[in-house]
Formats: C-alpha cells, sequence, structure tokens
C-alpha cells in the first residue's frame, strides 16, 4: 500500500488532536502503520500515544543543537502506543519568533531525513488551529498531505472555520494534488447537528465521514494521556474511533471543495435554527437610539 | 549634439515612454519632466516618493540603507548591529567611504560589521535572546564604545522581536545607550523612509534622554549635519567655518560621536548640508530646542561664497568679517583651479542621476568649470528636493524622478551627454557605451570635494575623466581604418 499523507484541520479548541489520536490509534489496532506529525508550537499532538507531558520537538533540539542540520531523526522519533511513530515540529512561546517557519523548517527536515521513507501506510499532520500564515499551509503545500480532513461540530464558528480551511484547500488544490477527503463532525450536542454537518458538506462537495458522538470517556483517558482506544477498549466510543480509522482505509472520495459564500453559510445556518433572520434596520443603531 | 529646445524634450520624454505597457507609461510619465523654472511648485511637474514599478531596474536602495548605511553608520565611536540575517550587514560593509579619525577596533568602529547573523532557529524562536548576548559581547570586548544601535532587517520585522525591551533593559545594565531602529528593508519606498526612521530614533533615544546634560556653550557654536564625510567632506567644510570664528560641535554623522549628537541641541545653528536625510531632526531641533536650521552648499566657489556669507550673515560682524576673510584667503587658490581647467572643460555637458543633494547642489560646482548640467535627477527625493532644484537647472533641461535603467540608457542615448556621474551600477554601463562617467556617491574612490580643497580635487578628477585619451580608442583601429579608406574612396 502506498503512503498516504493527511492532514487535520479545523477550528481551534474543536478536538483535532484529542481526534487525531484516537483515529491514528484505531488505524495502528487494524495493523497500520502509522506516523503523526504535529505542527502546533504548543506540542500536544502526541500525547496520548506516547503517555508524556509534551515531546520533545524538533525546533527545540534544533536549537539546542545549533541548527537542524546538526539532528538525526533518531533524536526526534519517538516511538508510542501500537508502533505509532510521533514528532513534534514545535516553535516559539506565543508572541515571539516565528512559528510558522518552525513548521517549515521542521517538515523539509524529516523529508530530507527519509522520515517518510520506512513502509509507512500513514502519516497525520495535526495542524494548528487558524491558519494564519504561510507556515501552517505547509502541510498542504506540494508533495506533502493529498487528504485533508477537517474536524467541526454544529456550532457556527467552528463551521466558518471549515469554510475557510476549504478556501485554503481550493488555492493549492488546483496548482497539486490536494484535496478534501470529509469533514469529521466531533460532537458539541447542539440540535440536529449531524443533518447541519452532512448539508454542510454537500454544499462544500464532500460529505461528514463520521460523526463522532461526545462520550466522557475521551476525558477519562485524556487524563490518563491515553487513547480511548487504549484506555478503555471495550467502550463505545472506542469502537466509534475504529469505525472512523475504517472510513479512512475505505475512504476514495477526494475532492477539490466548492467553499460557500457568507451568505450562502448564513442561510444554512438560519435554515437550521442556528442564527436568527438579520433585521437589517437594527444593524449600526445604538442602544440609546430609541426606535422611532 | 546642440541645445535641446522644450518641445525636443518633451518628445524624447513621449518617444522614451511608447516601449511601457499603458500602466506603467502612465506612472513613469509623473515622473519624468522638462525643467521650467517658471514653475513654482514642482508639484505641478513632477511626482516623487511613489512605489517603483515592478520590473524596471530601480536603482533605489532600502530603508535598512537609509538607516544604517546612511545616517547611523558614520557615527563611528557606537556599534552598529545589523539584526538579522548575515548579508545585509556585510555586503553594506565600509562601501561608503565615510572616513573617521580613531583606533579601528579600540574606540572606533566604522568599518567593522557586526551582525546577529540569524539562523533558522533565531527566527522561529526569536532573535532577542541573542541580541542580549551580543550586547553584553559588545560590552566585554570594546569596552570604549561609546554605544549601540540595533539595526533591524527584514524578518525582524515579520517575527516581531521586541527590540526596544532589549535595548532599554541592557541599557540599564550596561549604562550606554542602545538605540533600537526599526529600519527593516520592506518598509516604504526607498531608503528615504530608513532616514526619517533614524531621525525619530535619533530624537527618542540619543537627543531627549540627553537633554540637560552640562556643556560650556559659546555664543559661536554651529554643527554640521547632513554631511557623511565622504573622502573627507566634513572636514574640507569644517575648517572653513572655523576659519571664520565658528566653533564646530557637532559633525553628523561623518566622523561623528555619540557626544556630539547629544550636544547638537546646544548649538546656535544647525547647518543642513543634506536636507533630505536630515532635516526632520533639524526640524525637531527647532521645535523642541529653539535651534535654527538652515541650509547651504559647498560644492565650487561661487555657491561656497554665497553660503559663507548666508551663515555670517546669522552671526555678528567678527563672524562677518571672517567670512570675508575666509573668501579673500580662497580667492586665489580656486582662480588657479579654474584657470587650469575650465578651458579643459568649458561646454562641456554632464548628466547627473544621485541621491539626496547632489543632484542639485553640484551643477553650481560643474558651472564654476564652465560646464553645464543638462539632466538631472534624484533615486529617492520628495518634492520639496524638486522645489529646489528647478532654480538650479536651465529650462528645457530634462529631470527624471527614480529613473529606471532603460530610462536612463535612453535619454543618455539622445541628449548625448560629455559626461554622466551616477551611482557604482550605471558605471560601467556608461563606459562601455563611451561615455566618461564619475561616481557622484563615492566620489570614485576619491575625494573630498566639499569646500575650496575639495574643489581642486573636483575638478582635477573631471577633467581626469572627461578628457582622458582612452575615449578617442573607443573605435577599434579596423574600423578606423575602414572609415578612411572609404573617405579616400570618395
Amino acid at each position: 500500500m502506498a503512503l498516504r499523507q493527511c492532514a487535520i484541520y479545523g477550528k481551534g479548541g474543536i478536538g483535532k488532536s484529542t481526534t487525531t489520536q484516537n483515529l491514528v490509534a484505531g488505524l495502528a489496532e487494524l495493523g497500520k502503520k502509522v506516523m503523526i506529525v504535529g505542527c502546533d508550537p504548543k506540542a500536544d499532538s502526541t500525547r496520548l500515544i506516547l503517555h508524556a507531558k509534551a515531546q520533545t520537538t524538533i525546533m527545540h533540539l534544533a536549537a539546542e543543537a545549533g541548527s537542524v542540520e546538526d539532528l538525526e531523526l533518531e533524536d526526534v522519533l519517538k516511538v508510542g502506543f501500537g508502533d505509532i511513530k510521533c514528532v513534534e515540529s514545535g516553535g516559539p512561546e506565543p508572541g515571539v519568533g516565528c512559528a510558522g517557519r518552525g513548521v517549515i523548517t521542521a517538515i523539509n527536515f524529516l523529508e530530507e531525513e527519509g522520515a517518510y521513507e520506512d513502509d509507512l501506510d500513514f502519516v497525520f499532520y495535526d495542524v494548528l488551529g487558524d491558519v494564519v500564515c504561510g507556515g501552517f499551509a505547509m502541510p498542504i503545500r506540494e508533495n506533502k498531505a493529498q487528504e485533508i480532513y477537517i474536524v467541526c461540530s454544529g456550532e457556527m464558528m467552528a463551521m466558518y472555520a471549515a469554510n475557510n480551511i476549504s478556501k485554503g484547500i481550493v488555492k493549492y488544490a488546483n496548482s497539486g494534488s490536494v484535496r478534501l477527503a470529509g469533514l469529521i463532525c466531533n460532537s458539541r450536542n447542539t440540535d440536529r447537528e449531524d443533518e447541519l454537518i452532512e448539508a454542510l458538506a454537500a454544499k462544500l462537495g464532500t460529505r461528514m465521514i463520521h460523526f463522532v458522538p461526545r462520550d466522557n470517556v475521551v476525558q477519562h483517558a485524556e487524563i490518563r494521556r491515553m487513547t480511548v482506544i487504549e484506555y478503555d477498549p471495550k467502550a463505545k466510543q472506542a469502537q466509534e474511533y475504529r469505525d472512523l480509522a475504517q472510513k479512512i482505509i475505505d475512504n476514495d472520495r477526494f475532492v477539490i471543495p466548492e467553499p460557500i459564500s457568507m451568505d450562502d453559510l448564513e442561510d444554512l445556518l438560519m435554515e437550521f435554527g442556528i442564527m436568527e433572520v438579520e433585521d437589517e434596520s437594527i444593524v449600526g443603531k445604538a442602544a440609546d437610539s430609541a426606535v422611532a | 549634439m546642440s541645445e535641446m529646445t522644450k518641445e525636443q524634450t518633451e518628445a524624447l520624454i513621449q518617444e522614451v515612454l511608447e516601449v511601457y505597457p499603458e500602466k506603467a507609461q502612465k506612472e513613469r510619465a509623473k515622473h519624468l519632466t522638462v525643467n521650467d523654472q517658471s514653475v513654482e511648485k514642482s508639484s505641478k511637474c513632477i511626482t516623487s516618493n511613489r512605489k517603483s514599478l515592478p520590473g524596471v531596474m530601480t536603482i533605489r536602495g532600502c530603508a535598512y540603507a537609509g538607516s544604517k548605511g546612511v545616517v547611523w553608520g558614520p557615527v563611528k565611536d557606537m556599534v552598529h548591529v545589523s539584526h538579522g540575517p548575515v548579508g545585509c550587514g556585510q555586503y553594506s560593509r565600509a562601501g561608503r567611504r565615510n572616513y573617521y579619525v580613531g583606533n579601528t577596533g579600540v574606540d572606533t568602529f566604522g568599518t567593522m560589521n557586526f551582525t546577529s547573523d540569524f539562523q533558522e532557529k533565531d527566527i522561529v524562536f526569536g532573535g532577542d535572546k541573542k541580541l542580549a548576548k551580543i550586547v553584553d559581547e559588545i560590552d566585554m570586548l570594546f569596552p570604549l564604545a561609546k554605544g549601540i544601535s540595533i539595526q533591524s532587517e527584514c524578518p525582524i520585522g515579520l517575527i516581531g522581536d521586541d527590540i526596544e525591551a532589549v535595548a532599554k533593559t541592557k541599557s540599564k545594565e550596561t549604562g550606554k545607550t542602545i538605540v533600537p531602529v526599526r529600519c527593516e528593508g520592506f518598509r516604504g519606498v526607498s531608503q528615504s523612509l530608513g532616514h526619517h526612521i533614524a531621525n525619530d530614533a535619533i530624537r527618542d533615544w540619543v537627543i531627549d534622554p540627553a537633554t540637560g546634560k552640562e556643556f560650556a556653550s559659546t555664543e559661536y557654536d554651529v554643527t554640521i549635519i547632513g554631511d557623511y564625510n565622504i573622502g573627507g567632506d566634513a572636514w574640507a567644510s569644517r575648517i572653513l567655518l572655523e576659519e571664520m570664528g565658528l566653533r564646530v560641535i557637532a559633525q553628523w554623522s561623518g566622523d561623528g560621536t555619540l557626544a556630539e549628537m547629544e550636544n547638537t541641541p546646544k548649538a546656535k545653528l544647525n547647518l543642513l548640508h543634506c536636507y533630505r536625510s536630515m532635516n526632520y531632526i533639524s526640524r525637531y531641533m527647532e521645535e523642541k530646542f529653539g535651534v535654527p536650521w538652515m541650509e547651504y552648499n559647498f560644492f565650487g566657489p561661487t555657491k561656497i561664497e554665497e553660503s559663507l556669507r548666508a551663515i555670517a550673515a546669522q552671526f555678528d560682524d567678527k563672524i562677518k568679517e571672517g567670512a570675508e576673510r575666509v573668501i579673500e584667503k580662497y580667492k586665489p587658490q580656486w582662480q588657479a583651479v579654474v584657470d587650469k581647467y575650465r578651458p579643459r572643460l568649458e561646454g562641456k555637458r554632464v548628466m547627473l542621476y544621485v541621491g539626496g543633494l547632489r543632484p542639485r547642489h553640484i551643477i553650481g560646482a560643474y558651472e564654476d568649470l564652465g560646464m553645464e548640467v543638462v539632466g538631472t535627477g534624484y533615486e529617492f527625493a520628495h518634492n520639496d528636493d524638486y522645489d529646489r532644484t528647478i532654480n538650479e537647472m536651465g529650462n528645457a533641461t530634462l529631470i527624471y524622478d527614480d529613473v529606471t535603467g532603460y530610462e536612463f540608457e535612453e535619454f543618455v542615448k539622445r541628449v548625448k551627454p560629455d559626461l554622466i556621474g551616477s551611482g557604482i551600477k550605471e558605471k560601467y554601463i556608461f563606459q562601455k557605451m563611451g561615455i566618461p562617467f564619475r561616481q557622484m556617491h563615492s566620489w570614485d574612490y576619491s575625494g573630498p570635494y566639499h569646500g575650496y580643497d575639495g574643489f581642486a580635487i573636483f575638478a582635477r578628477d573631471m577633467d581626469m575623466t572627461l578628457n582622458n585619451p582612452c575615449w578617442d580608442s573607443m573605435t577599434p583601429p579596423w574600423k578606423k581604418l575602414g572609415e578612411e579608406t572609404a573617405i579616400a574612396a570618395e
């Protein structure tokens, strides 16, 4: 099987890292050889696999050694649950330096060192929530991830983000092989959430690949720095992640998304009652300007 | 080629513009004009200080060049750190010929390159810690350095290094002046914004903190501002001011020091040579400390005499007499220069394209030698520069702003000047076209050109270049032979 490179995007705090690690654990259980590349200065993309607080990152090691050229692959690559290989790009504290450049440097290093040449089945890039600059688009640029999964929920901002990320994919899809592979709904228990995300997916030209229900067992596992699959393999939620993993293995619907306009998105939200119909007459009116 | 009329010059501009695409044509047309002394405001005929068009070969520099290269670099007893990757600092090292007196590496640092030499990790994690370490190392290795300036290269603005915080902390620790300068190269349209940013940094981090420092003033204290001492220019200017009885308490920034900058608000009068790069700080000192400023021109005896008298007019009779004495003293010296060189240079036509003040200030020096400037232009001028240029140039001469490589070549082909004065990037193109050329940024490794002493060197250099026998050898012998044969056959 050829190596499949996947990137996980989505609004900040939506549960990308948790979803990624649980589904990767599911893939490992199914016998797949997987690597996770954390592309976030917070470096929390591999903790559930490694049972660690935060993995020592490529950029941190490079800074200590002098430059990234001084590092070897085994310095940065850690192996955790299910023989999953883990690396974290790392980056600066908030407010200093350039985190985007850190991602670029780290991914280039992995390629040059041949990190992807072993008989891997999947690489997953877990990318910082809001794509703020070119550096965080690195995983979807030339010859990196071909499949993008967007984690979202029925909340308005999560859907805005999904649509914006689709715009980013279109930009690179036209010049390369990157495609949208589906939406993963990480439920927030909002009303008619599954229908709403399916409707959004249809509008974007893709599909909701799986609906992951909300379950406290995920938090219980996280406190122990474990995935649900490892912590409680019999839990119902573990099966949900296995299903998601199987669907990703079977997935062959890779599309160039058709992002929708702001108006269309708002219409959709209104249709599902997430957003009130706008009253144009009150726009820009302060509280004390009494209605005549 | 004989004099061009206004119509001919206008037609020439049109013809040169024709090759451009429509949008570029429209834009470039605003930057090219035929001089007309009856125009009072240059804004009526020329646009300046605009972004250069992509695709043209502009001759401009960047904001970092304006700050590090021009304003700060020559301050000799400070260390100027090029903060960012190594190239900006290394390729701007010691290239501008700002002469200074001192022991390089001990108490002066003008020709050295200090850089934070950014690596990937510095971009990713920020360079402020490295900068703090560099300041400590400079303090240890060069204890006689009076201060440090931090010259920002492009990446600093992108990654948002807090160089102000480092400057404040380290200044407290070391007790030295440390000046952060936000002169990232991508800011603005040319080096001009770098001058302004550098001036503002001097205001905020040098002049203001030094207010109230003790200084024993005299009635005759003046400063030289905007003279970068290229080839010793400021020295040749300073002696004239001193001989007329004035005391020069500061030179900005050629052969200048931090203490001189701090003392400048104590002067009775600030004398401004390069208006473009240092008018900002001069205006500030006028507003805040009530120090008046005036422009002057020390190129060629006519302008020097005018300037000496105008400066003296700001002082008492003692200085006025001093000015007359200086003028008398040097008359035989410059007259001998004119007598020797004018016959060899009379009637020669010159085209200039330079930077801050020279496109207008040197015109008088050429005219003293019987030469005429038929085209001039600035890399990074604003319209107040062109306002000052209109009356210096003859009617129907060419004026070009931020000229492109193509335009300059075409103008030269048509105007056929006897001499071109511009920079190193232009030099070899025109020399290969067979036209005598002088570098008017660096004085072609000669100088000084300011003052009476400078005028003698200026005249010699122009003659040496223009009347060099090599220009008679531009046509290879076989072609010459062919011509003669052809003529004989007729």
